[in-house]
């Protein structure tokens, strides 16, 4: 099987391993027996026998805040289960991870999978849950079939299954496949996705999943890391676990870089005890030989882009890009925000017109076309993308490129709408000297085919 | 001649849609089911599996071709996907496609949007990109099959179709 295991490599010193403790650990393995003998599910022991709302209770004190994109204190989501409820509740583990450059999940399922069902029996006794799915991209078949021969091994260990440790709690898990579409990483498309349609997210209000979601029974939509939290937080108490990371913002979470850096790779640091510069230059090794830093986009793809040379306006102090804490309150604050935690950096040696144009072909493929303006808009910023970067494109097509950006951003049913627009948004609003630089008045928009145009544009850099 | 749904992945489709209240949930792994056997879904299949699963033909069509991942038409014996996405991209991705598809006998000069495969004319491989994999630290990524190549170099196409034969 290729699960892309590196044993024996150390974790960084600013690290701090918690989830990917035993990712590329020497002698690891994903059986339940190597879980079992390191204190494995004593977590779910321990939680067996507190009450669901102390678990609750314990994961807002913990204050976690989700590490699938949107960041929302997972706590919090919990507690909007309406009180009187009489329907089946479900929990669905988000294991679509696809926002362009996230890599971190692929592990936690590959090497640890005990880890993530261990924080599922937990979040399901705590939610009243019986049935639960986890919900992986196709793209990870090895990792579904980890995930099976898991959840397999802790039914034989009545970690599932009926009457769980003899509690009485009874809980089935199912892994359930995606089919590559990004937009099923949206928590409303995924359970349209779960349900055997196409993936049209649903517009809140009414349906906020928590209320209304798989089969409008009320649905907990969980992202991969922050399950696995729940294992931690149970284990350590919510208050021992609040005092990684930094206020508002606390624990740990797995950073994923990619681009331009020497060494790219994952790493678990406290949240927002790094830096952007730490990050770069201690974990990644720096920028390559003689290479500049040009822009950052630090959260995943749809994460505003940073500029090297800009300032930034924490509430205390002006910083420039190297100092900014990687935590979610100072990324906000910065006009972008931490997301998936997918850093991409992008050196000197970049055109800001390929970058975006690759950005804009990534969210016009994706694009569910279920809302106009998404639909069609996600398309021209594309094209217009693709003919700046073929040559041909008019003074005017930065201006139209933007004009298109703002009337998508808003008025769409589910954040896609954003996610696509706010790259070009933010690109032009930073780099547009560059990118009318890369027009020219004599070429009026001629149509182009982008492969051709873009395999050559990829070799030149 | 009409395609037979063989009777081990009718009884796959049967044990998974015990795993969900509502039949229509089970679209997406009966259609993984039959395209694991077929490596596509045979158009002839779709009427049988809106009956096995009690929808309309369209609730099943509409599903089959909005995923990206299922596929209406034959792919080769070995189907690779190629990252397209930016951090790839930023690795050669482009470049490595151009190496597989030469090295395969694949002609790309049709492929677009709405025809993103292309098959070589021996039928062994095909050949198309993907949307992010989710591998960008070790980029340029791609797969063959259900297994997943990191930092391929071009010069390394030769090789790694090699191991598929």
């Amino acid at each position: 099987m290729s699960i892309s295991y590196k044993p024996g490599k150390v974790p960084h010193p600013l690290e701090h391993r918690m989830i990917f403790r035993n990712v590329d650990r020497e002698g690891w393995d994903p059986g339940i027996e190597t879980y079992l003998r390191e204190g494995g599910y004593e977590s779910l022991k321990k939680a067996l026998t507190m009450a669901p709302v102390d678990i609750q209770a314990e994961v807002k004190t913990a204050g976690v805040r989700g590490r699938g994109g949107a960041g929302f204190p997972a706590g919090v989501k919990w507690g909007f289960i309406p009180p009187n409820n009489t329907k089946p509740v479900y929990l669905i583990c988000n294991a679509d991870e696809s926002e362009p450059g996230t890599f971190k999940d692929r592990y936690i399922m590959h090497q640890d999978p005990h880890q993530l069902i261990e924080g599922m029996v937990i979040t399901a006794f705590a939610i009243g849950c019986h049935t639960a799915y986890i919900y992986i991209r196709e793209e990870f078949p090895y990792a579904a079939k980890i995930l099976e021969a898991a959840i397999e091994e802790a039914r034989g260990k009545n970690f599932l299954g009926q009457n769980i440790l003899g509690t009485g709690f009874d809980l089935e898990i199912h892994v359930h496949r995606g089919a590559g579409a990004y937009i099923c990483g949206e928590e409303t498309g995924l359970i349209e996705s779960l349900e055997g349609k196409r993936p049209y997210p649903r517009i809140k209000p009414p349906y906020f999943p928590a209320a209304m979601g798989l089969y409008l029974c009320p649905t907990i939509v969980n992202n991969v890391e922050t399950l696995c939290h729940v294992t931690h937080i149970i284990q350590m108490g919510g208050t021992e676990y609040a005092k990684l990371g930094t206020p508002n913002n606390t624990g740990t979470r797995i950073l994923c870089v990619s681009g331009d850096v020497q060494k790219p790779g994952y790493f678990e640091v406290q949240v927002g005890k790094v830096t952007l510069g730490q990050l770069i230059n201690d974990m990644c090794g720096g920028l390559r030989p003689g290479r500049q830093l040009k822009a950052v986009i630090p959260g995943g793809s749809s994460a505003k882009v940073l500029r090297a040379d800009e300032k930034f306006k924490l509430k205390d102090r002006e910083i420039s890009i190297w100092d900014i804490p990687m935590d979610f309150d100072s990324l906000a604050a910065c006009g972008s925000m931490a997301g998936s935690g997918g850093v991409i950096v992008i050196d000197d040696s970049r055109s800001i017109a390929w970058v975006l144009n690759n950005i804009n072909a990534f969210y016009a493929h994706e694009s569910c076309g279920q809302c106009t303006p998404c639909r069609e808009g996600s398309l021209w910023m594309k094209k217009i993308s693709d003919r700046i970067v073929a040559g041909k494109g008019s003074p005017d097509d930065v201006d139209t490129l933007e004009s298109v950006a703002y009337r998508i951003d808003g008025r769409t049913i589910c954040a896609f709408g954003e996610a696509a627009s706010w790259p070009t948004e933010s690109f032009i609003a930073k780099f547009r000297d560059e990118l009318k630089a890369a027009t020219s008045d004599s070429l009026k928009g001629a149509i182009v085919n982008p492969e051709t145009k873009l395999a050559a544009a990829s070799v030149k850099h | 001649m009409p395609h037979q749904v063989p009777v081990e992945v009718e009884k796959e489709i049967d044990q998974r849609l015990t795993r969900y209240p509502d039949k229509r949930s089970a679209l997406l792994p009966a259609l993984h089911a039959i395209q694991g056997h077929f490596r596509y879904v045979p158009e002839d299949l779709v009427e049988w599996l809106a009956a096995k699963l009690e929808l309309d033909a369209i609730q099943v069509m509409e599903v089959l071709t909005f995923y990206p991942s299922f596929r209406q038409s034959e792919p080769g014996r070995y189907h690779i996907r190629v990252c397209r996405t930016l951090s790839c991209a930023m690795a050669g991705s482009h470049v490595l496609m151009d190496a597989l598809a030469e090295k395969a006998g694949i002609d790309r000069s049709h492929a677009d949007h709405h025809h993103p495969i292309c098959v070589s004319k021996d039928g062994r491989f095909s050949i198309e990109f993907a949307e992010c994999l989710a591998s960008c630290g070790t980029g340029p990524v791609c797969m063959v099959n259900d297994d997943l190549h990191e930092q391929v170099k071009p010069e390394d196409a030769r090789r790694l179709l090699d191991r598929y034969s």
